[in-house]
């Protein structure tokens, strides 16, 4: 009989009633076939692996992450209050030692959606991992927390969460921004001065294999995770580098995600992307899962696997093997190249153009942070959006220092009610949101 | 009038139910080692006297199968499995006499891997000559395209006694369960056949030739006939006999915990609306978790004749059980002695239960009555949280469309039916702990085999559509058809439907009162290129478990009649 050598959680909801549209990628039939596959596997049944039910975030949960424009309600629907609260049933599992490990099988996925959130961007509205590691925050104390993101896309909506964030480890891998939406994602997209290298991407170039990927893991991420010592790993763990995708050009495979995960160890894993729905995620998804539980998954092999046909060019290699010097060499100057751009500033200013692609909608950002060697600083965000919508958003970080957290105060205040339709106070000091309207 | 016999571990319980209630009861000892006896005897007596052509048939709830199994004394079965990708099939290797083979289908119905004939037919000739007669075989996703294990059955069909195709026995997907219960099936297949062929023989001699059916484990019947070749789905049926024969007596809107609380264990159900919950997947026996369908139960180890255990100055209860209540010459005291004390219970030795209980009384500093009410409380919480553990497993089911989430019915249980022996004492504690109404079913003593010669025949059927592929399927059914693409999920219901009165209709039910039901109507567009190109439609019906016709006048006579 089989047992799982760690106990593991699935939470596991397709959303079977929820689509982007009838023929987007992110529609009913996505995960149809991983559930055939991990009911006929008997999965569930297998001593060590449990299934929970995904339970509902509530708003509050939302509102420690994002700043939604007007409201929760007009930018997510029930199926995303499910697939983030999904995500939170099994963290609630994981800190009451109920599971060692687990993962949250669900839709719709989140990496793209930012701390504002106007509509949704790359089939993301709610950042799901975020929600998580909030609540995880919020209610077990956790302090430092891994994320790291193995989506073919880059993750840019958790980077933007955790731009300032010098507890959270962002590491983004995914297919080089010069080809792939959204089109971000380079090595020197490294955080906010007051967060410096704990946000650090590896664009990896089209058609990278089963070597490349494992390589980037071994030898540039486990080597950070050692030194930053997070109380708790994430994988944001999308399935679109699978050389079936359909959306995307990389050559990784079932058995390549499955030995990423065994060496990757995380936490918590959620899924992202992912839209070879009946090639690729029905063996994905149950490699993932044996790996995670510790159980033999070397059988486990998608129609069409061939590893010579996979294999990756010589120059491909070489490329990684740069790459991942350059951001190891970034990680160990974080502390230099914050310096430099702390410089002699009072405050660190960022303009930004955001594109929600789904919702074809437009947003400008101006954004504020007060430069700290205290906390990940105060941080104001100023959005205008083509939605007819501008809002001013005030976000005083968790262990803000007392002149972050005054300045926060001052901000919320002193904002003109008449110039914006919303005026947010995200303070997570003692997770407290409030908002004004336009007078 | 209908015969119910239940086989029941120490006791045998028969009765003859009609228009006029319950007409005749009898309890037998059961002899394990002679079961045949045990139930021809309680057929006898049951009809002495009483004119057969009055029978219309028999309902019979036997522990034939399930107790070969669990005491291992089945002839070997062999079993051919082929994987594919996916986990090791290694893992579910059922004896020595379990081949793997090449060839795979996967989740769509897809041929990956052909099956080789010669490769068949080796494992066939060393099955042979390691004596085995009865095999099962079982592709992983046979539910979807079946040809591969009627092909492999075709191969082996000359060499063996009977053949047992997977997707025959369960269109449900769950490869490892599956295989045990095709294993089952085939192991107790030669068993169950002899058993019930003795019997229709033995009555026929003595002029009883009336219809024999058989108690499944879902609270449903089978024509002994129909039987024949899914004798797995007998497994377990003692449990369903007494929660069928608790059902008339709940309330016709109402979610009821059904407890029947024995000497050695308290078995617990839910009836929503007199509906009982049917168990996700299948039942557990031993080391096989299998797919054939259970109501839902759930069993803890205290009952009257549990031991009562001191730990500091808290007192629990079970769950081992060292013999009767010493009230009965046990060596240890019980709630049962506790209910002596009490002088609620009669009949045995008061003074050897005052005995068992003055330690625990000295112990807690109480004297011997407050000791002997503290432990009755604690024998009725105990129950009362283990039937709040129940509902909240049940509630923590998880569910797939938000939908089901947002509009997700959670049980809420609105009362409590008790039966077995010591029922009756525990009526009042537990709605004072539950706040719920409790009653007691009536003449529990026979519940069970009045639930037995009550149940109505029940099945199911799975049906899978693909219009881009263009075919409907019924795996269980051997039926397949062609369709053309915009086949709708209305026409598959129809279809389903179609297939579900038929297969009643081999099973023996009612005809004219046949209640169906959609356990199961999803329906997916299949997107390939960003254009639609078909239709996925998954239809699982069922004809529910509940109590034949005009149950009503049996069950009203019985609730007015005296209790037994
Ligand atoms: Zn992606
Ligand atoms: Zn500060």
């Amino acid at each position: 009989m089989l047992e799982a050598a760690y106990k593991t959680g699935l939470v596991f909801f397709p959303a079977f009633d929820w689509a982007i549209s009838d023929t987007h990628p992110e529609r009913e039939e996505r995960l149809l076939y991983t559930q055939d596959q991990v009911f006929e596997e008997g999965l569930f049944d297998i001593d060590g692996i449990t299934e929970f039910k995904a339970e509902l975030a509530d708003v509050r949960d939302v509102r420690r992450v994002h700043f939604c424009v007007p409201d929760e309600e007009r930018v997510m629907t029930e199926s995303h209050f499910i697939s983030a609260g999904g995500a939170i049933t099994l963290a609630k599992a994981l800190m009451e030692k109920r599971i060692e490990r687990g993962f949250a099988l669900v839709r719709p996925p989140g990496h793209h959606a930012m701390r504002m959130v106007h509509g949704n961007r790359g089939f993301c509205n709610v950042n799901n991992e975020a929600v998580m590691v909030e609540f995880l925050r919020q209610t077990y104390g956790i302090d430092r927390v891994a994320i790291i993101d193995t989506d073919c896309h880059h993750g840019d909506g958790t980077q933007d969460i955790y731009w300032h964030d010098p507890d959270t480890l962002f590491i983004s891998m995914h297919q080089d921004g010069r080809t792939l939406y959204p089109g971000s994602g380079f090595t020197d997209e490294l955080g906010g001065p007051n967060a410096a290298g704990t946000t650090l991407n590896i664009p990896l170039p089209p058609h990278t294999s089963e070597e490349g990927f494992l390589f980037v893991i071994r030898e540039v991420v486990l080597p950070i995770l050692e030194e930053f010592k997070p109380d708790l790993i994430i994988n944001s763990a999308g399935q679109d580098n699978h050389f079936t995708d359909p959306i995307t050009n990389m050559h990784f495979s079932a058995q390549g995600y499955a030995d990423l995960t065994r060496i990757l160890k995380p936490d918590l894993a959620v899924l992202e992307g992912g839209y070879s729905i009946e090639g690729a995620l029905p063996y994905i998804n149950l490699g993932i899962i044996l790996a995670m539980a510790g159980i033999d998954y070397s059988h486990v092999r998608e129609p069409g696997y061939d590893l010579e046909k996979l294999r990756q060019s010589p120059q491909i290699t070489k490329i990684i093997e740069e790459t991942g010097k350059t951001v190891l060499q970034n990680w160990r100057q974080r502390e230099i190249i914050g310096r430099h751009m702390k410089g002699f500033n009072k405050f660190a200013e960022r303009r930004r153009s955001i594109f929600y692609d789904t919702d074809g909608l437009h947003e400008t950002q101006a954004e504020t942070l007060r430069v700290c060697d205290e906390c990940g600083g105060a941080l104001k965000i100023a959005s205008r959006c083509d939605s007819g919508f501008q809002a001013m958003a005030v976000h005083i970080p968790r262990k803000a220092c007392k002149s972050c957290k005054e300045l926060g105060f001052t901000w919320y205040e002193s904002a003109d009610a008449r110039s914006y339709d919303f005026i947010f106070l995200q303070n997570r000091t003692d997770d407290t949101y409030v908002e004004r309207k336009r007078r | 009038m209908i015969i119910g016999l239940d086989v029941g571990g120490t006791h045998t319980d028969v009765v003859l139910v009609g228009e006029n209630g319950l007409k005749r009861h009898a309890k037998i000892p059961t002899d394990t080692a002679a079961l045949f006896e045990t139930v021809l005897a309680g057929l006898e007596k049951i009809t002495e006297n009483i004119n057969i052509g009055d029978i219309s048939h028999a309902v019979l709830s036997t522990t034939l199968t399930t107790n070969a199994i669990v005491q291992n004394k089945l002839p070997p079965a062999g079993m051919i499995v082929s994987g594919g990708p996916g986990v090791n099939p290694e893992a579910f290797r059922t004896n020595q006499y379990y081949y793997i083979t090449s060839g795979s289908i996967d989740h769509s119905g897809r041929e990956i891997q052909p099956v080789d004939p010669d490769e068949i037919a080796a494992i066939a000739a060393k099955l042979k000559d390691q004596g085995i007669r009865n095999v099962g075989v079982v592709g992983k996703f046979s539910t979807r395209n079946t040809a591969h294990e009627t092909r492999i059955a075709e191969i082996i069909a000359p060499h063996f006694d009977n053949v047992f195709p997977g997707h025959k026995i369960s269109g449900h997907l769950n490869f490892p369960r599956r295989i045990h219960t095709t294993f089952l099936n085939a192991s107790v297949y030669p068993l169950h056949k002899t058993f019930f062929e003795a019997v229709k023989t033995s009555l026929e001699h003595k002029g009883i030739t009336i219809p024999i059916y058989v108690l499944k484990a879902d609270g449903g019947t089978m024509a002994f006939a129909a039987s024949i070749d899914f004798p797995g789905q007998t497994v377990l049926s003692g449990p369903s006999a007494s929660v069928m024969g608790s059902l008339a007596f709940a309330p016709e809107k109402a979610e009821t915990i059904v407890m029947d609380i024995g000497g050695t264990t308290t078995d617990m159900a839910v009836l929503i609306d007199r509906v009982p919950l049917l168990a996700p997947q299948g039942i557990e026996l031993g080391r096989y978790k299998t797919l054939i369908r259970a109501l839902h139960s759930y069993s803890i180890g205290l009952g009257g004749d549990s031991v009562i255990r001191l730990d500091g100055k808290e007192i629990t209860i079970g769950p081992e059980r060292n013999g009767p209540a010493m009230a009965y010459g046990g060596p240890t005291p019980t709630p049962t002695d506790a209910l002596f004390v009490l002088g609620r219970v009669t009949g045995g030795d008061r003074e050897k239960s005052a005995k068992g209980i003055q330690p625990i009384a000295d112990a807690l500093g109480l004297n011997l009555e407050q000791a002997a009410e503290a432990v009755f409380d604690r024998t009725c919480r105990q129950i009362m949280a283990a039937a709040r553990h129940m509902i909240e497993e049940i509630n923590r089911k998880p569910v797939y469309t938000i939908k089901e989430l947002l509009k997700g019915h959670q049980v809420k249980p609105t009362n409590i039916l008790v039966l077995g022996g010591p029922a009756g004492h525990f009526v009042e504690r537990l709605a004072d702990i539950s706040g719920l109404p409790v009653a007691t079913v009536p003449a529990w003593s026979v519940a069970n085999a009045v639930g037995t010669a009550l149940s109505r025949a029940t099945c199911e059927v799975s049906l899978f559509a693909d219009t881009q592929k263009g075919f409907i399927m019924a795996p269980e059914e051997s039926f397949s058809q062609p369709v053309k693409v915009n086949f709708t999920s209305q026409e598959a219901l129809q279809i389903g439907y179609q297939l579900l009165r038929q297969k009643a209709h081999k099973i023996g039910a009612d005809m004219d009162s046949l209640e169906m039901d959609v356990l199961e109507e999803l329906e997916f567009n299949m997107v390939r290129g960003f254009r639609m190109t078909g239709k996925n439609i998954r239809i699982k019906l069922q004809v529910k478990p509940g109590l034949i016709r005009n149950y009503k006048t049996i069950t009203d006579k019985i609730a007015a009649g005296a209790a037994i």
